[in-house]
Parts: C-alpha cells; sequence; structure tokens
C-alpha cells in the first residue's frame, strides 16, 4: 500500500507543480494519440460502415480478418513497421524512425481495425433500419454511408474512444519505433516503463495516474465538445 | 467536430530540430543515471544534442549495424571488434570502466560471501540450487555472465528451474530478482542507483574477471552516407576530454564513486 500512497503523492506533486518534463511528455502522448486518432479513424470509419451495407464475395472473410486484426500485438506492430523504416529497411531514406511520425504510424495500425471492427458492428444493425428508407429514396453508395455515419456518430463515438484508449495506453510498439529517447519521443507509457527500470515505483505509478487522468479529460473534452448525453438528445 | 480537428491541428505543430545526433547506450549506462549528468554538458560545452537510445548491448549494435544512430556506447569487447571488423564501425574508443557485482539476499544461503573469486561464488549458488535472476537478453551484461559461467565449466542450458533467465534490461532484472529474493549479477552503477532493493544485499565485488570496460564506436559513414560523422568525431573529442573525465570520475551516489575514467587521449 506504502508504493501506492507514494504514487499518489508523486501524482499530485508532478500535477501541482507543473512539472516541465511532465507537460512535455504529456503533450506528446496526446499529440502522438490523437493524431494517430483521426487518421484512423479517417480510414476506419467509413471502411467499417461501407463493409455493413456492401456485399461482395469476400466479405466474410475481410469481416473475421478485422475482428483478429483487433488483437494485434502492438509489440509485432512495432517491430515490423521498425524494420520498414530502418535506414536498411525499404522506407529508409525517408529517416521517420525514432520520430514522433514513426509513432503515429505503429499506433494507426493498431488501433485502425480496432475501430473499423466496432463501427461495422454497430452500422450493421443501424442499415438495417435504414435499409429499405435509403434503396427507396434511390441513394448512391456514398450518400448512404454518409447518411449512416451521421445518424450512427454516437456508436462511432464509443468507436473512436476505444481506439484513443487503445492508443494512449500503448507501449510496446512506440518503445520500438520511437525509441523513448528524451525530449523527442517520450511519451507517459514509455515513461512509465523507464521509471519501473529504475525501481523508482513511485514517480513510475505518479506518471500513470497523470496517464489515468488524461484518458478521462479526453474522454470528457469530446462528450462535452460533441454535445452526447445532453436533454432531450442522446 | 471541426473544433476538435482544429484542437488537434494546434497539438500537432512543426518540430525543431538543433544539431542532433544519435547514440544507442546500454541500460547500465543510463539507469546508473550518470547519462543525466554528462548530456546537459555535452550540450552546455558544444551545442550537440545527443538523443540516446537506452537499449541492451545486443540491440545496440543491431541498430548500428542498420545505420538507425550515429554512434554506439556499449560494453561488450568481443562484440564491439566484431562491429568494427565487419565495418560497421570505424573505430573503438575505450573511455571509462566499473565494475560487475553479485547481489543476493541478505541471508546469503550460498555462502557467497566467503567466495574467494567469481568462479567459486557462481558454483555455490549452482551447488546450492539458490534461485539466481539472468538478463538472458543478450546484452553485455548477460554475455559477461556467461563467460564466468564458463569459467566455472557449468552450462546454464542444463540449469533447473532456480535459474531464471528474463530476457528484460538490468532494471527490470533487478526488479524480479527483488521480488523472487534471488541472487543476480548486476553492474556496480546500475545497483547503486536501483531504488526497490527489498532484501538484497551486495555480496561479492573485486575479482578483476568482473572488470567492465565501456567504449564508444562511432558508426561508419561510408557504410551509412546518412551517419553525422561530424557530431560522431565532436562528441568522441568531448568524451575523452578533461571536463568529462572531471564528471564521470566525480559522479557518486552515497559517497560511492562509479565509473572510473580511463581514455587515453
Amino acid at each position: 500500500m506504502n508504493d501506492i500512497w507514494a504514487g499518489i503523492e508523486a501524482a499530485f506533486r508532478l500535477i501541482i507543480t507543473l512539472d516541465s518534463d511532465l507537460v512535455e511528455i504529456t503533450l506528446r502522448s496526446l499529440q502522438v494519440s490523437l493524431s494517430a486518432l483521426v487518421i484512423a479513424s479517417l480510414i476506419a470509419l467509413p471502411f467499417g460502415t461501407w463493409l455493413a451495407i456492401r456485399r461482395f464475395r469476400y466479405r466474410r472473410l475481410t469481416i473475421a480478418t478485422l475482428n483478429a486484426l483487433m488483437g494485434l500485438p502492438p509489440v509485432v506492430v512495432g517491430l515490423i513497421v521498425y524494420l520498414l523504416l530502418s535506414r536498411s529497411g525499404p522506407f529508409g531514406v525517408l529517416g521517420l524512425l525514432f520520430t514522433p511520425t514513426a509513432m503515429i504510424i505503429a499506433q494507426v495500425i493498431i488501433i485502425t481495425p480496432l475501430i473499423a471492427s466496432i463501427t461495422h458492428q454497430a452500422m450493421r444493425e443501424l442499415w438495417a433500419e435504414y435499409h429499405d428508407l435509403l434503396i427507396s429514396l434511390n441513394t448512391s453508395k456514398s450518400q448512404r454511408i454518409l447518411t449512416l455515419i451521421r445518424d450512427g456518430r454516437r456508436t462511432l463515438l464509443t468507436a473512436a474512444l476505444a481506439g484513443f484508449g487503445r492508443a494512449i495506453g500503448e507501449v510496446g510498439a512506440i518503445m520500438i519505433v520511437g525509441g523513448n529517447i528524451d525530449h523527442a519521443t517520450r511519451v507517459l507509457t514509455t515513461a512509465i516503463a523507464l521509471e519501473t527500470g529504475k525501481g523508482d515505483f513511485a514517480l513510475a505509478l505518479g506518471l500513470g495516474f497523470v496517464l489515468i487522468a488524461l484518458a478521462l479529460l479526453v474522454n470528457f473534452a469530446i462528450h462535452a465538445l460533441s454535445r452526447t448525453e445532453r436533454e432531450g438528445r442522446w | 467536430m471541426t473544433r476538435f480537428l482544429g484542437a488537434i491541428l494546434m497539438l500537432i505543430g512543426v518540430q525543431v530540430h538543433a544539431e542532433t545526433m544519435r547514440m544507442a547506450v546500454t541500460t547500465s549506462f543510463h539507469n546508473s543515471g550518470l547519462s543525466d549528468v554528462l548530456l546537459p554538458a555535452i550540450e552546455a560545452d558544444t551545442g550537440l544534442e545527443v538523443q540516446l537510445l537506452v537499449v541492451g548491448t545486443g540491440q545496440a549494435i543491431r541498430l548500428g549495424e542498420a545505420g538507425d544512430v550515429d554512434a554506439i556506447l556499449v560494453h561488450s569487447k568481443s562484440a564491439e571488434e566484431a562491429f568494427v571488423k565487419g565495418g560497421y564501425g570505424t573505430h573503438r574508443r575505450e573511455i571509462m570502466y566499473n565494475d560487475f557485482v553479485l547481489i543476493g539476499p541478505s541471508t546469503d544461503a550460498a555462502k557467497v560471501q566467503e567466495a574467494t573469486d567469481a568462479a567459486t561464488a557462481l558454483r555455490l549458488i549452482h551447488d546450492t540450487q539458490s534461485p539466481f535472476v539472468s538478463r538472458g537478453d543478450d546484452s553485455g551484461t548477460h554475455k559477461k555472465e556467461l563467460s564466468l559461467w564458463a569459467l566455472t565449466s557449468l552450462d546454464p542450458a542444463q540449469f533447473g528451474d532456480w535459474y531464471n533467465a528474463v530476457g528484460a534490461g538490468m532494471g527490470a532484472s533487478l526488479n524480479t530478482a527483488a521480488g523472487l529474493n534471488a541472487y543476480i549479477m548486476a553492474d556496480r552503477a546500475s545497483w547503486l542507483n536501483f531504488g526497490n532493493k527489498q532484501d538484497l544485499r551486495l555480496l561479492f565485488a573485486g575479482d578483476p574477471v568482473l572488470f567492465n570496460q565501456y567504449a564508444y564506436i562511432p558508426v561508419n559513414p561510408e557504410r551509412h552516407a546518412h551517419v553525422n560523422a561530424q557530431a560522431t568525431a565532436q562528441l568522441e573529442d568531448w568524451l575523452t576530454s578533461p571536463a568529462a573525465s572531471a564528471l564521470i570520475n566525480g559522479y557518486t551516489i552515497a559517497g560511492e564513486a562509479l565509473f572510473t575514467f580511463n581514455a587515453t587521449p
């Protein structure tokens, strides 16, 4: 228990004094994970919806693959992205390894299947309701996708937040492709791993509490901005 | 939604870089806390921002071979010599040394404290089947441990449940040893700077075979044209300078010096 109290104390001390390193790594965590979230959402939301309304030959296989990819091991993604971006790899000339961009790429790969899969599940039910209406109005495919995304935005928000949750708490992939470089690619999760390695559990736990608080804050902010759970509309 | 997107775009921003170089270093070098002393001094004296990748010696050498870093600072002489011989590094420059120590539970069931040399100490642990934690990650420390087992002519591959190869960095392995109350070999600097000692004590040190030399190797720019050769030369000059000597020899934890500077100018 003592370690947990020391962790809570450390978290308060870090936040109240606005520790400059803490602010820096927290902002970087947000920058990386929110960028990854936006990119992944731009791919996954239309793709998941398209998958719900379109019938094609390998649809079942595609959906099963997508669901399996939700459990993609981050360490393996990290290793593959590392090998691709390494100076000796095919994209080495871009010099992207050990930069926040590389971390964003890895996180996009990890969370896109998750968001697409949840989107597909939600949209399938909505499509069953809207099917006759949209067909009888003679809408084009892209109009149908847009309508479903618009009317299903509450569930899509949940999908996006699930993706964000996985991204912000992820450590295996970004440790490999980011390298946990101080003042360049260190984020909250890799800093926690580092402090644990030094045996400084209080600081590690303090950072952990900051991470949890951050995830809560982002969730509240997104709900507030998109005005969910208000009177008369949810 | 547009407000939300706007907020994100502001966060993405643009990265600004001074003169930077990347160096892969061993976990022991970083966990000792020495890097936190040296890096600000390097930046103040030379204007060079050194970005550290803290990995095991095995991975550091892989990063150097792939050209993903500009230089490496590691401690495994044979692996370093193979690295230079393979044309991946230009040359090997010795910087400083410390020593390895044997850590174990304060009760010392294997009586390691009474051993006269490191090989005997390990044999005692083996004979009493006392729990032992091995790095098991192909790092410099792991290679050293294996070379000590070779001196006892025992084969770790044949060992039973008491021998735990954890495949982790120095700090994580020490955490495991503390949890298991097991014996472990660590470098002195990481041990002194380790915060979760619990019932573990330093039990054995001082055998000359436990000597631990750190060396600096710039990655060969002929093999990887993007390597910042000017920066690696500048850093080498600094690491072998009197300023580095004073900082390295003067770095202490609880009154104990951790590293000894031994670069030849």
